[in-house]
């Protein structure tokens, strides 16, 4: 049995709305989207393109703002901060894991695991000492000072998850993490991230690829802007447990199941 | 703080070492702009510098008054060869300057060639007959023994005082104070003083100061008379005075002094054109005036191609910002503020042309030397120069910079990221 009640909610959406205004129509994105994601958390979400994914993922990022509604991150509305402001959450808060890696092609490993706590002004022996534990901890000890070009696809992936993690964020937040992988790379990929569940790291993914979805805890499926349901993968064969989740989250967790 | 800058300027070289040719190229913009102005105003320092010491060493607040020969007619120099010919300034005329400006101090100055003898030693020279002030007037001062007094005007008496090159052409081991020298033929003159090294022209002739014998101007005309000739036209030519300086207390009194001299010289030597006034204050203004007008002229050169320089950064750096928009939405996602981009391409700019700069004021230092060594054109490289050719490079690489990173800083960040 979890005890999920008792875990710290540390992002949460509430009646999110995304308006884009493109010429003479809105586009409407995101359209009241409320959901939680509390530590230790292990979340997918899916959707077809256009569902809202992407806009989702932005706003969890902290690199797009809703137009209404609130996104808390640790308790703490983050959607009307200033350009500043907001980049210190994504600095300090959030670990991105992108799907082409996205490490810094003139840096070294080191100095690519270094680039967060550069901008916190925490670049030192400490980080130096932590990016060689976290390169030891998915796998790449010994290659810190390798260019990302002198890495396979699957080792940059790591170096990059590595770099998530050197802020300490509240929660990984990757983007079709394994979508320029293999499928035997993919596996490793998605190994290491049960391996950081187990260690208490909370992850959400956002993806298109059940084999992905599935091996998370939960899958938040978004059709139209709006949150169509919330599937639990550890029930059997999937099976659609809406009801229970609401349950299990305190009855605020989603407005789905009526899209 | 500092390992932060250092750690910035290193990410800029490494970005920068991503396109070394394109680096390299926007780079050699800058150089060759910085090494240019820096060899500019060296020539320019160079060759206005001779100018200007020379006017100052003639004094900023004498006039000068030299005798001049009139432009013969083809008729006067085939009358006859032995008439004489007379022309120049009179002894007496060097009263009437005085009486004209009281506050002045008036000098005369006889000169003529000669030959000096002592011992083995021999030397064909300037013999200048002159007063007292003459030393205050030219600024000359005394190293050995004295300089000639009033006395020596009076009682004509036959000493002189050597110039410091010519003391050492005839008296090469010993003092030469109170020996005697043998001038022209027969007249023999006691050596009292000897004049400190000058290093400056004493006649339009190009014999120095240091080269000259100064006897006094009474004992100049007892010994060697007015009259004297001309080694090259083998005519006799009568002079009483070859210059008359004229020193003024103060620099503010010198164009006025000026305008009265010329004034009063005109009914005697107007028509005849055998005086020349020279305001060496007036020479000097002028060429100070050429060379801040050629300074401002190397200036508007030198900030065109610092210029070219500088947009040749901004080119570059906007490629730059564009190529790069992927590794600024990284940043931006990874916690990087505005600010931190901005300066990130600042940086960048600023290592570019900071490099430029540096070698170009290398450059900037050999190509004057090189100058001067081929074609013996003189230099001077002051290092406000260099300074200032440099400061501004950097401060290009900042201004030209700004605006790419202005640009690279409000990317949308969503936006970046998705550029491939």
């Amino acid at each position: 049995m979890q005890t999920t009640s008792e875990r710290a909610v540390i992002a949460e959406f509430v009646d999110v709305h995304r308006h884009y205004v493109m010429g003479k129509n809105v586009v409407r994105a995101l359209n009241g989207v409320s959901v939680q994601v509390k530590k230790g958390d292990y979340l997918s979400i899916m959707g077809r393109s256009g569902s809202g994914k992407s806009t989702m993922l932005n706003i969890l990022g902290g690199l797009d703002r809703p137009t209404t509604g609130q996104y808390r991150v640790g308790g703490r509305d983050v959607s009307q901060l200033s350009d500043d402001d907001l980049s210190d959450v994504r600095g300090r808060e959030i670990g991105f894991i992108f799907q082409s890696f996205n490490l810094i092609p003139q840096l070294s490993v080191l100095e690519n695991l270094e680039v967060p706590l550069f901008y916190q002004g925490r670049v030192g022996a400490e980080s130096r000492a932590k990016a060689e534990y976290l390169a030891e901890r998915v796998g790449l000890g010994g290659r810190l000072e390798h260019r990302p070009m002198e890495l396979s696809g699957g080792q940059q992936q790591r170096v990059a998850i590595a770099r998530a993690l050197m802020n300490d964020p509240l929660f990984l937040l990757a983007d079709e993490a394994t979508g320029n992988l293999d499928s035997n790379t993919e596996k490793e990929i998605l190994d290491l991230f049960d391996d950081l569940r187990a260690d208490g790291v909370t992850i959400v993914i956002v993806t298109h690829n059940p084999k992905v979805a599935e091996r998370s805890d939960h899958t938040l499926w978004l059709k139209d802007g709006q949150v169509e349901k919330l599937v639990d993968n550890r029930l059997v064969d999937g099976r659609l447990v809406d009801n229970r989740l609401v349950d299990n989250r305190g009855g605020a967790a989603t407005n789905g199941g009526h899209a | 703080m500092i390992r932060d800058t250092m750690r910035m300027v290193n990410l800029g070289l490494k970005s920068l070492m991503l396109h070394k040719l394109r680096s390299s190229l926007t780079t050699a913009g800058i150089l060759f702009g910085v090494a240019s102005v820096i060899a500019m105003l060296a020539v320019g320092e160079g060759a206005s510098a001779e100018t200007l010491k020379q006017y100052r060493e003639m004094g900023v607040t004498n006039v000068l008054i030299r005798s001049k020969k009139p432009e013969e007619t083809q008729q006067s120099s085939t009358t006859s060869t032995m008439s004489v010919l007379g022309y120049g300034l009179f002894y007496q005329e060097a009263d009437r300057i005085q009486n004209l400006l009281p506050t002045a101090t008036v000098v005369r100055v006889r000169e003529f060639q000669r030959g000096i003898i002592r011992g083995e030693n021999w030397s064909s020279t300037l013999i200048v007959g002159t007063e007292v002030d003459f030393l205050p007037v030219t600024n000359m001062k005394v190293v050995e023994g004295r300089w000639l007094t009033e006395l020596d005007q009076q009682r004509q008496t036959n000493v002189c005082v050597l110039g410091a090159s010519l003391a050492k052409q005839l008296f090469p081991l010993e003092n030469p104070l109170g020996h005697t020298i043998l001038v022209g033929i027969e007249d023999r003159f006691e050596v009292v003083g000897v004049l400190q090294y000058q290093g400056r022209a004493a006649s339009p002739n190009g014999t120095t100061l240091d080269e000259c014998a100064f006897i006094p101007l009474a004992s100049s005309r007892r010994r060697f008379g007015d009259t004297v000739r001309n080694p090259s036209t083998n005519r006799y030519e009568n002079v009483e005075v070859h210059e008359i300086k004229v020193k003024l207390p103060t620099m503010d009194e010198v164009v006025g002094a000026a305008a009265v001299l010329d004034y009063m010289l005109k009914p005697a030597h107007g028509n005849k054109k055998d005086v020349e006034l020279t305001v060496p204050l007036e020479l000097l203004r002028k060429a100070e005036e050429t060379q801040r007008m050629f300074n401002l002229v190397l200036a508007v050169i030198a900030s065109i191609s610092l210029l070219v320089g500088g947009i040749g950064i901004m080119n570059v750096m906007l490629a730059t910002v564009t190529e790069r928009t992927r590794e600024i939405g990284i940043r931006r996602a990874l916690g990087a503020k505005k600010k931190h981009i901005v300066q990130q391409f600042l940086v960048e700019a600023g290592v570019l042309s900071a490099l430029g700069g540096i070698v170009g004021v290398g450059l900037g230092m050999v190509v004057p030397l090189a100058i001067e060594k081929f074609f013996k054109q003189n230099t001077d490289i002051l290092p406000i120069h260099v300074l200032l050719a440099f400061s501004i490079s950097a401060a290009v690489g900042v201004v030209f910079g700004l605006y790419p990173a202005w640009r690279a800083a409000n990317m949308d960040p969503v936006e970046a990221l998705r550029h491939e």
